[in-house]
C-alpha cells in the first residue's frame, strides 16, 4: 500500500494492473468444432444409454404387486354400503385373496394405493396447522385459521388434529394372513407398523403436547375434539401400542405428508422377517387380506389398492428415470448421427467458417 | 382604496404577461431610470439560486416514491404486491413484497445520497462570493442574493455567477477572454466585446455613475443567441442606445481569463440562466436495450395475463364435474359457498396471476443496473484506455449507455478535429496563380529558406505587386484573431517573433491563427488591435495602421468572413475569406481561372483551401453597408435573419486576389482506428464540410478508403450529367450484382460512396418519380466507407436520422467537436 501512495505525477491514476480489474481473470469459452461435438455427442449417447440400461435392469429385479380392493371380493358389499351416506360412520369388514405367483425376497413393503385423491389441490393442502402438530399448547386450543372450514365443530370445540388433511386421513386397517397351499396353516403375516414415517416427522414436525407424569394422554387432549370424520380420538388412534398415539402415530404422520399427484401410494406396514417362513421374504402362495373398509371413495371415482414390494438401493418399481436415460440416449445419438451427415456433406466446403 | 390596489393588481398582471412574451427592462445597478425613460414597469425576476436538487427534506419520500413507481416494472411489483394482501393468495405477500422494498429502498438511499451532494453543491455555489458595486464600492455578498441589474465584478480566473452583460474591463480595448468548457467543451478562448460607450467605467465608484437601462429578450436556452439593447443616459441628452449581441453576454459557468478584473450586469438569474435552461431541458438519453426492456416487459405482461386467463378457465372446465368440484375431503368454507362465481373466477384470475408472476423478474432491473455499474468501473479500470500524458484514465460520465458502445454499427464522424489534428499549418498561398510557400517544415522536409518567400514567378509588376500587398493584407486583417502577450496562456498556439516578446496569436478557429502566422512568415507581422485601428508590420518593418470598421463574422451556413476596413490613406476596403464555393460566385474579376486550379490541386492534396476576395467601397457604398448593418444588428426580432441578408448584400462584386492551403493533419493513430473500426464490422461514414477533393484525400489517408475501395460517386457534378434518377439506379445495379456476386467470391470488393450537400437533398426530398430515400439507404447500407461532403450541421443530423429510422434501426455514434456537429451528436444514439 506505501508503495502505491508514493505514486505521483500523472501516473497516480493509472489504473491497477489486475487480473481482475482488466478482465483478463481465466476463462474458458470453448470453440464448438465439429471434431470436439461430434464425438462428445456420441460419447453423451453410450453414456445415456449404459445408465438407462443399468438402472432399468435395477428396477427389472424389483418386484411388485397390486391389488385394486374397492370393489373386488366381499369388499364389493361394503363398497355399495358405503354409497349410502347414512352407512358413513358404520364399519364393515370384507376379505380380498390374491396369490403370489413368485417369491418376493428380501424386505417387502406394505402400501395402500389411492387413485383420484386429490391431496394436491391448494386449499387442501394448507388446511392443516404445524404449529399443533408440534405440540404447542397454545394452538392445540386455538388452531390457525389456515385449517379452515376444520377449525372447530359445531359446539364451538376446538379440532385436534385440526384441518381437512387430518379429517380426510386413511382409515382402512389390513391383516395380511399367509397360506402357502390351500389347507396349509394360516400364517399372519407381521407388519411392523412402525419405523414408516420419516425420522425428521417424526421427531421434529410431530411431537405431542407436553404432558407431566401423572397425565394420561386423554388428558392432554381433553378440551379438543377429534376431525368430525373420524371415528377415534386421535389419542386412540393404535390401540395396541400405546406409545403410538396422538400426533406421532405414525399412520397420521404418513397421512400428513401429501402427495404431490393424485394417484399415490403410502406405506402402511414392513414385513417382519424373524420369523419362519417370512425371513426370506414373502413365499409364493395364497394370502388373503382382511380389510376394515372404511374410507369411502366413490364421491370422487377414486380407487383403492393393496400394493406390496420389493426395493433396491434405487426404491420401488419406478421405471421412469431409465426410459427417461433411455429416450435421451436415443434423441442424441439422432442429433449425433444428423450432424456427421451434415459434416459428412458439406464439411468441406465450410471451411472458411474457421476464418 | 380596494378597487385601486385591485386595478393596480390587474394592470401589473397584464403588464407582467406582455412582458413575458415581450422583452425584459435591465435597470444597470438597481437605479431608478432617469426621468423621460419609458415607465417602469417592474418585472419579477428570480434570485440567483441554483437548484439543481430535485427532492427537498419534506417532499423527498413521496416524490421518489413516485418517480419509481412509475417505471412500468416497479409498479407492476406493487401491484402484484397490493393483490397478495387482497385475495387468498398461493404464496404469501411477503415473497414479493421484500423484494420490491429491498429494491425501493435501495434505489431510494443512492438517489437520496446523490441528492444530498447535488444539494451540498448547490449550496456551495448559491453561497460562494460576489463582488457586487454598491454605493461606489465594491462589495462582497453571497452568490444566491445577486439580483438581476447587479453591477458584478469579476476577476481573472473566476467563474461567472449568472448571466452577464459586459460592461468594461480592465484591458484598454474592452474586451475580455472567455473560456466556455463546461459549457460546450470548447477549451479555446473567446473574446468578448463591451460597448464601447460603457467601457470607460473602469472603477467602482465611475460604474456607480453610469445610468442605463437594457432591454433584451426574455431567457431562452440557445447558448449562441442573445439579442439586445443598451440605452446610456448620459447627462440631460437622449440615450444612446447601442445593439447587445452574444458577444456581449457572459455566460454562467463560463470563466474569465486574461483580464484582470470585469464590470458585467446580471441580465438573467438563478434558473434563467442559460446555462440552467439548458440543463432543465437536456432530456435523458435512454439506452436501446432499455427501450427494447420496456417492450418486453409488456410482451411478459401479455403473456402473463393470458396465461392466467387459460388456467383460470382450464380450472372451471376441470372442476366442471361435481366429484372435483368440491370432493368430501376438501370442503368449501361457508365464506366461499356464498360469494358469487364471477368473483370467485376473478380471485382465481387474480390469484393465477400471482402465481406466475416471477415470468418478469423482480431482479431484473437490479441486474441490469448493477451491470450497469460494474461495467462503467471496468471501463474506467482498463488499462488500456490510459492516457499517458495526462494521467488519466477512462471517465464514465453515465452508466446508461454503456451496453450501446458495443452494439454500435455506424459511426458518424467529423473530420476537422476528429480525424485530424485541428492543428493546422500553413502550407502555401497562392496570388493570382503565383505559389508562394513560406520556409517551414513542409512534408517531413526543411525547404531552403534563403529569402523568406520562395517566389515561383518573381515578376512583380506594377499590377501584380498591388494584387500582392492587397492578399497579405487582407489575410493580415480579415480575421478575429487576438494577440497575446503573456506567457500563461494555454492551449495557444506560440507564435515567434525576434526581437519582440513572446507573444501568442489565439483565435476560436485554428485556421485563422494558422494563416496569420503564415502571413508572419512572408513578412506580414499583425501586431494587435488598439483602439480600433489593426496594426501590420509589413515587409519593409514599417508599421501599417487600418481602422477596422466592421466585422463580418464567419457562419457555417454562409462559410465566409469579411471586415470592412480604412487603410491610412481613407481607402474602405472590403476583404473576404471563404469557401471558394462561397467566393467564386460572387466574384466578377481576378484570375479566377488559376486560382481556381491551384485550388483544386490544393485540395486532392487534402488541404484545406480558403479564397481571398476583396473589393473597394466608395464612401457611399460604405454608408449605404454601414446603414444596413446597424440596423440589422439594432433589430431584436430576427436579428440573424436580417444580418444574414445584410452580409448578402454587402458582400458582392469581388476581385478575387488568391487561395491559401492549411494543412489540417491526422491525428495519430487514426488510419489504425478507422481499419480496426472496419475489421469490427462498423461502417465509418465522414461528415464534412470540406470539399470533396479535400475529404477524400483525407479518406485515402486514413485508410478509410483503401486501394481496392471502388468508389461510388453521388455528386453534383455526376447529377449534372445524368439525371438524379439515373445516377442511383445505377448505383443500386452496381452495389447488387456486387452482393450477390459476393456470396461466391473470396475477396468482395468494398465500395466506398461520396455524396455530396446538394445530391443530398435532393436525394432526401423524395421526388415524384419515385423515393430516392429508399435506394440511398439500399446503396450506403452495402458500402463500407461513405463520405459526404459539404455538409451543413442540419443535414449532418439529417442524415444520422435517416440511418437511425432504417429497417435494422442501428445503433449510431456520432464524434465531433464544434457547434457544427452539436445536433448530429444529439441525434445520434451515442455522442461523443
Amino acid at each position: 500500500m506505501g508503495k502505491e501512495a508514493a505514486k505521483t505525477g500523472p501516473l497516480a491514476h493509472r489504473p491497477d494492473n489486475s487480473a481482475f480489474m482488466q478482465q483478463r481473470l481465466p476463462a474458458w469459452s470453448p470453440m464448438l468444432t465439429t471434431s470436439t461435438v461430434l464425438p462428445f455427442m456420441y460419447c453423451m449417447a453410450v453414456l445415456c444409454l449404459v445408465v438407462g440400461v443399468s438402472l432399468l435392469i435395477t428396477v427389472q429385479g424389483t418386484q411388485e404387486m397390486k391389488l385394486d380392493y374397492t370393489e373386488a371380493g366381499t369388499c364389493n358389499n361394503c363398497f355399495q354400503s358405503l354409497k349410502n351416506v347414512s352407512n358413513a360412520g358404520k364399519s364393515c369388514s370384507c376379505r380380498v385373496v390374491f396369490t403370489l405367483e413368485h417369491e418376493f425376497k428380501g424386505d417387502v413393503f406394505f402400501y395402500y394405493g389411492l387413485q383420484n385423491f386429490h391431496q394436491n389441490l391448494r386449499k387442501y393442502m394448507d388446511s392443516r396447522d404445524d404449529a399443533q402438530m408440534v405440540g404447542r399448547k397454545q394452538n392445540l386450543k386455538n388452531p390457525s385459521s389456515y385449517c379452515e372450514p376444520y377449525i372447530r365443530d359445531e359446539k364451538d370445540v376446538p379440532i385436534a388434529p385440526c384441518g381437512a388433511v387430518a379429517n380426510s386421513m386413511f382409515n382402512d386397517s389390513f391383516a395380511l394372513q399367509y397360506q402357502g397351499q390351500p389347507g396349509d396353516p394360516i400364517n399372519t403375516v407381521p407388519l411392523y407398523r412402525k419405523g414408516i414415517a420419516w425420522y425428521t416427522d417424526e421427531n421434529v414436525k410431530f411431537r405431542n403436547p407436553h404432558k407431566n407424569k401423572s397425565q394420561t394422554l386423554a388428558q392432554v387432549f381433553e378440551g379438543t375434539t377429534s376431525p368430525p370424520y373420524w371415528q377415534k380420538p386421535v389419542y386412540l388412534l393404535d390401540p395396541l401400542d400405546a406409545t403410538n398415539n396422538g400426533f406421532i402415530n405414525e399412520d397420521l404422520i404418513v397421512w400428513m405428508r401429501e402427495a404431490a399427484f393424485p394417484n399415490f401410494k403410502k406405506l402402511y406396514g414392513v414385513l417382519v422377517r424373524t420369523q419362519e417362513p417370512f425371513t426370506n421374504g414373502l413365499p409364493a402362495g395364497n394370502y388373503s387380506i382382511d380389510i376394515v373398509y372404511n374410507f369411502p371413495v366413490q364421491y370422487f371415482k377414486g380407487r383403492k389398492q393393496v400394493v406390496l414390494s420389493t426395493v433396491t438401493w434405487f426404491g420401488g418399481q419406478n421405471r421412469f428415470l431409465p426410459i427417461a436415460y433411455l429416450v435421451t440416449s436415443g434423441l442424441v445419438f439422432i442429433i449425433a448421427i444428423f450432424l456427421t451427415v451434415i459434416w459428412w456433406k458439406f464439411g468441406k466446403d465450410a471451411k472458411n467458417m474457421n476464418e | 382604496m380596494d378597487f385601486s390596489v385591485l386595478r393596480n393588481l390587474i394592470s401589473r398582471y397584464c403588464v407582467g404577461e406582455e412582458n413575458w412574451l415581450d422583452s425584459r427592462t435591465v435597470y444597470i445597478g438597481q437605479k431608478e431610470p432617469p426621468p423621460g425613460a419609458a415607465a417602469y414597469i417592474p418585472q419579477r425576476y428570480p434570485d440567483n439560486r441554483i437548484v439543481s436538487s430535485k427532492y427537498t427534506f419534506w417532499n423527498f419520500i413521496p416524490k421518489n416514491l413516485f418517480e419509481q413507481f412509475r417505471r412500468i416494472a416497479n409498479f407492476y411489483f406493487l401491484v402484484i404486491f397490493l393483490v397478495q394482501l387482497i385475495i387468498d393468495t398461493p404464496t404469501s405477500p411477503v415473497t414479493s413484497g421484500l423484494p420490491l422494498f429491498f429494491v425501493i429502498t435501495v434505489t431510494a438511499i443512492k438517489q437520496g445520497y446523490e441528492d444530498w451532494l447535488r444539494h451540498k453543491a448547490d449550496c456551495s455555489i448559491n453561497e460562494c462570493p460576489v463582488d457586487v458595486v454598491q454605493q461606489g464600492k465594491a462589495a462582497r455578498t453571497q452568490s444566491h442574493k445577486l439580483r438581476v441589474g447587479d453591477v458584478v465584478v469579476v476577476k481573472e480566473d473566476e467563474t461567472f455567477p449568472c448571466d452577464l452583460v459586459l460592461l468594461s474591463s480592465s484591458r484598454e480595448d474592452g474586451t475580455c477572454y472567455v473560456t466556455t468548457a463546461s459549457l460546450d467543451g470548447e477549451s479555446s478562448h473567446k473574446t468578448y466585446y463591451a460597448v464601447p460607450d460603457t467601457k470607460a467605467f473602469r472603477t467602482d465608484r465611475e460604474v456607480e455613475s453610469l445610468h442605463a437601462t437594457i432591454e433584451c429578450e426574455q431567457p431562452q436556452p440557445d447558448l449562441y443567441k442573445f439579442v439586445g439593447r443598451i440605452n446610456v443616459y448620459k447627462d440631460t441628452e437622449e440615450p444612446v442606445a447601442r445593439p447587445l449581441g452574444s458577444e456581449n453576454l457572459l455566460l454562467r459557468g463560463a470563466t474569465l481569463k486574461n483580464t484582470h478584473h470585469i464590470y458585467a450586469v446580471a441580465i438573467y438569474t438563478g434558473m434563467e440562466t442559460k446555462m440552467a435552461l439548458n440543463y432543465q431541458s437536456k432530456s435523458q438519453k435512454r439506452s436501446a436495450v432499455e427501450k427494447s426492456m420496456n417492450a418486453f416487459l409488456i410482451v411478459y405482461l401479455c403473456i402473463l395475463i393470458s396465461k392466467a386467463v387459460i388456467n383460470t378457465v382450464l380450472k372451471y372446465a376441470w372442476q366442471w364435474s361435481p366429484d372435483r368440484d368440491e370432493p368430501w375431503y376438501n370442503h368449501r368454507t361457508e365464506n366461499e359457498r356464498q360469494r358469487p362465481v364471477v368473483i370467485r373466477a376473478f380471485t382465481d384470475f387474480l390469484a393465477f396471476m400471482v402465481l406466475f408472476n416471477y415470468i418478469i423478474p423482480v431482479s431484473m432491473y437490479v441486474t441490469v443496473e448493477m451491470q450497469k455499474f460494474l461495467g462503467s468501473y471496468f471501463i474506467t479500470w482498463d488499462e488500456e484506455m490510459f492516457d499517458e500524458e495526462l494521467g488519466e484514465g477512462a471517465q464514465v460520465n453515465t452508466s446508461d449507455l454503456n451496453e450501446e458502445l458495443g452494439q454500435v454499427e455506424y459511426v458518424f464522424t467529423d473530420k476537422t478535429g476528429t480525424l485530424t489534428e485541428n492543428n493546422m499549418e500553413f502550407i502555401e498561398c497562392c496570388v493570382d496563380g503565383n505559389v508562394y510557400v513560406p520556409h517551414a517544415i513542409c512534408n517531413g522536409q526543411i525547404l531552403s529558406a534563403a529569402s523568406s518567400i520562395d517566389m515561383i514567378d518573381s515578376s512583380p509588376g506594377g499590377y501584380r505587386r498591388e494584387h500582392e500587398d492587397l492578399f497579405f493584407r487582407a489575410l493580415c486583417l480579415c480575421h478575429t484573431v487576438q494577440v497575446k502577450e503573456e506567457e500563461t496562456v494555454d492551449g495557444i498556439k506560440r507564435g515567434f517573433h525576434q526581437g519582440r516578446p513572446t507573444s501568442f496569436y489565439i483565435s476560436s478557429s485554428p485556421d485563422e491563427v494558422a494563416l496569420v502566422e503564415g502571413m508572419k512568415r512572408l513578412g506580414y507581422t499583425y501586431l494587435r488591435l488598439k483602439d480600433n485601428y489593426m496594426e501590420i508590420l509589413n515587409k519593409d518593418d514599417e508599421i501599417e495602421r487600418f481602422e477596422l470598421l466592421h466585422v463580418l463574422n464567419f457562419d457555417s451556413v454562409r462559410r465566409r468572413m469579411s471586415v470592412i476596413v480604412k487603410s491610412s490613406s481613407g481607402e474602405y476596403l472590403l476583404f473576404c475569406k471563404g469557401a471558394d464555393s462561397s467566393i467564386f460566385p460572387r466574384v466578377v474579376s481576378g484570375k479566377v481561372e488559376q486560382v481556381k486550379a491551384r485550388v483544386e490541386q490544393n485540395a486532392v492534396e487534402g488541404l484545406r483551401t480558403l479564397c481571398v476576395a476583396f473589393r473597394r467601397l466608395s464612401p457611399d457604398d460604405y454608408q449605404e453597408a454601414c446603414l444596413l448593418l446597424t440596423q440589422a444588428k439594432l433589430a431584436l426580432q430576427d436579428r440573424e435573419q436580417r444580418l444574414a441578408q445584410a452580409y448578402d448584400a454587402i458582400e458582392r462584386d469581388f476581385v478575387l486576389l488568391g487561395a491559401t492551403a492549411v494543412e489540417d493533419r491526422l491525428q495519430e493513430k487514426a488510419a489504425d482506428t478507422i481499419e480496426s473500426l472496419h475489421k469490427a464490422g462498423m461502417k465509418v461514414w465522414v461528415l464534412t464540410g470540406d470539399k470533396m477533393e479535400t475529404a477524400a484525400a483525407t479518406c485515402y489517408a486514413s485508410k478509410l478508403f483503401r486501394r481496392s475501395t471502388q468508389i461510388l460517386e453521388l455528386t453534383k457534378k455526376r447529377t449534372e450529367e445524368q439525371s438524379l434518377h439515373d445516377v442511383m439506379f445505377e448505383l443500386s445495379r452496381t452495389v447488387l450484382r456486387q452482393r450477390s456476386m459476393s456470396g461466391l467470391s473470396v475477396d468482395c470488393l468494398d465500395y466506398g460512396l461520396i455524396i455530396d450537400g446538394a445530391t443530398l437533398t435532393a436525394v432526401l426530398k423524395s421526388g415524384p418519380e419515385g423515393n430516392y430515400r429508399e435506394v440511398f439507404l439500399e446503396v450506403s447500407r452495402n458500402c463500407s466507407a461513405v463520405l459526404c461532403c459539404r455538409m451543413a450541421p442540419l443535414q449532418k443530423a439529417q442524415i444520422v436520422k435517416l440511418i437511425k429510422a432504417s429497417k435494422e434501426h442501428p445503433i449510431t455514434l456520432a464524434i465531433g467537436d464544434g457547434a457544427n456537429d452539436v445536433s448530429m451528436i444529439l441525434e445520434a444514439h451515442v455522442g461523443i
